[in-house]
């Protein structure tokens, strides 16, 4: 089986967190920030997974499995929070959660 | 009185001696229980004040009887009761009394003429609201005039002398609604303190000199011969003893209280107070409480004279004394106010009574203290019961007729004016003033003073033919008609018009009792004394100095019944000399353009010292205070605490730029920490490079 080199997957973990990064720094709808996010953790994950199989061990992927499992719970409270938000102000533009400016 | 008459004074004090602290005590006492007592309490109030005064009365009595006993005897009677009363270091301030001849008589005299004044009192002052006052005021003098007398301590007396001036004080001014009044009063007490000061400087001398203030302590006292040796050794100033300086110094005092010469001004303007006033204390008692004075001291006044001779305080004494009696008998031949007439009177006969001791001793100047208070009282009285009379008018020209409306007091006031003015023969009067007169003519430094007061007798003569022409004789010219006024005030009057003509018996030179029991020797029926040389001129001199002055006083003024806008008599001869004596001879006003413009001036001087000197010290100071305040005030806001207010703005700003990198949005945030990591990344990959 051709291995993939390990420096292709880095880069596409990279590319992946770039994007998830720029996400959320550049939008203002507060679900995709959290949909950004999630792609910034897969980008981690992809990077865990490359550098797994460049070394043949399985540690890799059991700290892609660990960023899964927080994943989950991670998306469900962000979630929950974002519908309660939403209730009260009847919208999620990010610019408008300033209360903690000093 | 004279050591060298060789009697031995008594140290054992009879029992009556010992009791004689309650003659003055009890009227004290009785002037305390009134002063408790309501205003409307009149009868309690009167029957307190006459009780008290006859209980004195009697023990005085008994106390004279006591003395004229042992002199009878051919012992002269000198009882003293001291005792101690305070101690600091070694030294002590000893009180006492004392009962001899002096105080024996002046005792009874006070106590007598109070008595009766106390009696006449009532009548007077039936109509007056402060009648309880009144008599309160009345006892407590009594109590203290009687405590001056039988002092034997020159603090005693003091303490005394001064209750005395302060119910003088309180009586001038007893009817203080009168401005003139409440200003007589004002008058009377600074005048009289101007003397005092000067005697309580001769008492402290005194204290200083010998250690002791009292009379007479068996041979320790400061009037027996061991102390006054000291005095006359001790040098004073001016060639002066330490004798004879005490001596004009406690005669200052006396001429304070007894009106003399410089300081006669209160006795006129004293007769604001009521009658029976005038009549107790400002003729019979109080004011010769200085020639009583004088008399107490006369050890220490004589002390140093030789044989015959006189020394320098008798001498002052004397001077003063005649010039007194000239004096005022000049203003009281221009005077219209019957009872001014009477004060002016007072103030030439004390100035007999201060010549006759001056002159004469003792006796002399105390028998016509006695006499004179007799008739004296009794002229003021009836002078009261005149003025009650005629419905309260005191001018003698408004008045006229009155022997056939108030015959009793006409009788009566006769008897007086007589005594006054020397009627030969029958009259005390004539024999106290005739031996003053005796006196003079035998002095040996001089014979001004005979002929002096030989003028006053001539002009007390006159000005009382003249009262009496104005006020009894001729026709009434008053507007409602007279009245004779009560019993109660005319009884006493009758009993003061006995004593006025019986008195002279106990002095004439035929029978010189009174002078042998003042002096300690007996005395008998000495017709010889008539016929030692130049004693029958004498008498005959001022007999006819006498009649002339009655007569003049008749001529001019007798049965005219002038009318008060008409001029005097006198005034057509010469209105300029008329004009100086009706007006006091300007004493009043010299004293005002001097003394009183001068303690004016001071005040003033002493007002802008307050106001610019002290007050402009102190303004400065206050001033310096408040500017350093200011500039503590402008140093603490403009400079601590702007230096404090800058601080906190500038955190405030600081703060504040810190604040806006707090937006609150979370991107923002993130933003930062983005770019911090992209930072960090490029200065690891740069740093690795290298």
């Amino acid at each position: 089986m051709t291995s993939i080199p390990m420096a292709d997957g880095l880069i596409l973990g990279g590319i992946l967190f770039a994007l998830g990064l720029a996400g959320v720094l550049l939008r203002r709808n507060l679900l995709l920030i959290l949909v950004s996010i999630e792609i910034m953790l897969n980008g981690a994950g992809v990077a865990f997974v490359a550098a797994g199989s460049r070394w043949g061990q399985a540690d890799g992927q059991v700290m892609f499995l660990f960023i899964l499992a927080a994943a989950a719970p991670e998306v469900a409270v962000g979630l929950a929070l974002l519908l309660t938000y939403f209730h009260h102000r009847q919208s999620l533009d990010a610019d408008s959660v300033n209360e903690m400016r000093g | 009185m004279q050591e060298g008459l060789g009697f031995t004074p008594q140290l054992t004090a009879s029992s009556i001696a010992h009791l004689l602290w309650l003659i003055p005590t009890v009227p004290m006492v009785a002037a305390g229980a009134m002063s408790l007592l309501k205003q409307p309490r009149r009868r309690i109030a009167s029957t307190l004040a006459i009780g008290s005064l006859a209980f004195s009365l009697l023990l005085s009595l008994v106390a004279f009887g006591h003395v004229v006993a042992g002199w009878s005897h051919g012992e002269a009677v000198r009882e003293t009761v001291n005792f101690t009363w305070l101690q600091f270091g070694t030294s002590n301030v000893d009180l006492g009394w004392v009962l001899d001849p002096l105080s024996a008589v002046m005792l009874v005299m006070v106590s007598l003429v109070g008595l009766l004044i106390f009696i006449y009192s009532v009548g007077y002052m039936a109509h007056d609201e402060n009648y309880t006052r009144f008599f309160c005021f009345l006892s407590l003098f009594a109590g203290a005039m009687l405590g001056v007398v039988i002092s034997n301590s020159l603090l005693l007396l003091f303490m005394n002398w001064e209750i005395v001036g302060l119910t003088s004080y309180l009586l001038i001014g007893f009817w203080y609604q009168k401005p003139a009044a409440a200003a007589a009063a004002k008058k009377a007490f600074l005048t009289t303190r101007i003397g005092d000061i000067f005697f309580l400087l001769g008492i402290v001398w005194l204290f200083a000199q010998t250690g002791t203030l009292l009379f007479y302590n068996g041979g320790a006292g400061s009037m027996e011969p061991l102390a006054l040796g000291g005095l006359l050794a001790a040098p004073a100033a001016m060639g002066l003893s330490a004798a004879g300086a005490i001596g004009l110094l406690i005669f200052a005092g006396a001429a304070g209280k007894s009106g003399q010469l410089p300081l006669h001004v209160w006795l006129p303007d004293a007769m604001e107070g009521p009658t029976p006033v005038s009549a107790l204390i400002h003729a019979a008692t109080m004011v010769a409480a200085g020639v009583y004075l004088i008399a107490r001291v006369y050890p220490l006044m004589q002390a140093g004279s030789l044989a015959g001779g006189t020394t320098t305080a008798l001498t002052v004494v004397t001077w003063v004394g005649a010039s007194t009696a000239v004096f005022a008998a000049l203003i009281a031949v221009a005077q219209n106010d019957i009872k001014r007439i009477l004060a002016y009177s007072t103030v030439s006969q004390l100035g007999y009574m201060m010549a006759g001791l001056g002159m004469g001793g003792v006796a002399v100047g105390m028998f016509h203290l006695i006499t004179h208070a007799f008739f004296k009282a009794l002229l003021f009285m009836g002078a009261g019961s005149v003025i009650h009379g005629c419905h309260e008018e005191q001018d003698v020209r408004r008045m006229g007729g009155l022997k056939v409306d108030m015959p009793l007091t006409f009788v009566t006031y006769a008897i007086g004016m007589l005594a006054l003015s020397g009627f030969p023969l029958l009259f005390s009067g004539f024999w106290s003033k005739d031996a003053i007169l005796e006196s003079a003519h035998k002095w040996q430094a001089n014979q001004w003073p005979f002929y002096m007061l030989l003028f006053g007798a001539l002009l007390t003569a006159f000005y009382m033919m003249r009262q009496v022409s104005y006020v009894f004789f001729g026709i009434w010219r008053g507007h409602k008609p007279a009245h004779e006024s009560p019993a109660v005030m005319t009884l006493p009057l009758a009993i003061l018009a006995f004593f006025a003509i019986a008195l002279g018996a106990i002095g004439t030179p035929a029978w010189p009792w009174f002078r042998g029991f003042l002096e300690g020797h007996s005395a008998g029926f000495e017709l010889a004394k008539f016929g030692e040389p130049g004693f029958l001129p004498l008498i005959a001199t001022s007999t006819v100095v006498v009649f002339v002055g009655l007569g003049l006083g008749w001529a001019l003024y007798g049965n005219r019944s002038p009318r008060a806008e008409e001029q005097d008599a006198l005034e057509k001869v010469s209105p300029m000399v008329w004009g100086w004596l009706r007006d006091r001879l300007y004493v009043d006003e010299l004293y005002g353009v001097t003394v009183i413009a001068f303690y004016w001036w001071w005040a003033r001087v002493a007002d802008w010292l307050d106001r610019r000197v002290w007050g402009g010290a102190v303004a400065g100071v206050t001033w310096g205070f408040r500017s350093l305040a200011h500039f503590n005030r402008f140093f603490d806001n403009y400079w601590v605490d702007g230096g404090f207010d800058k601080g906190c703005e500038e955190m405030a700003t600081g703060g504040g730029l810190l604040a806006r990198v707090q937006t609150g949005r979370v991107q923002t945030y993130l933003r930062l920490l983005a770019l911090a990591v992209v930072v960090l990344a490029a200065i690891l990959i740069w740093s690795s490079r290298g």
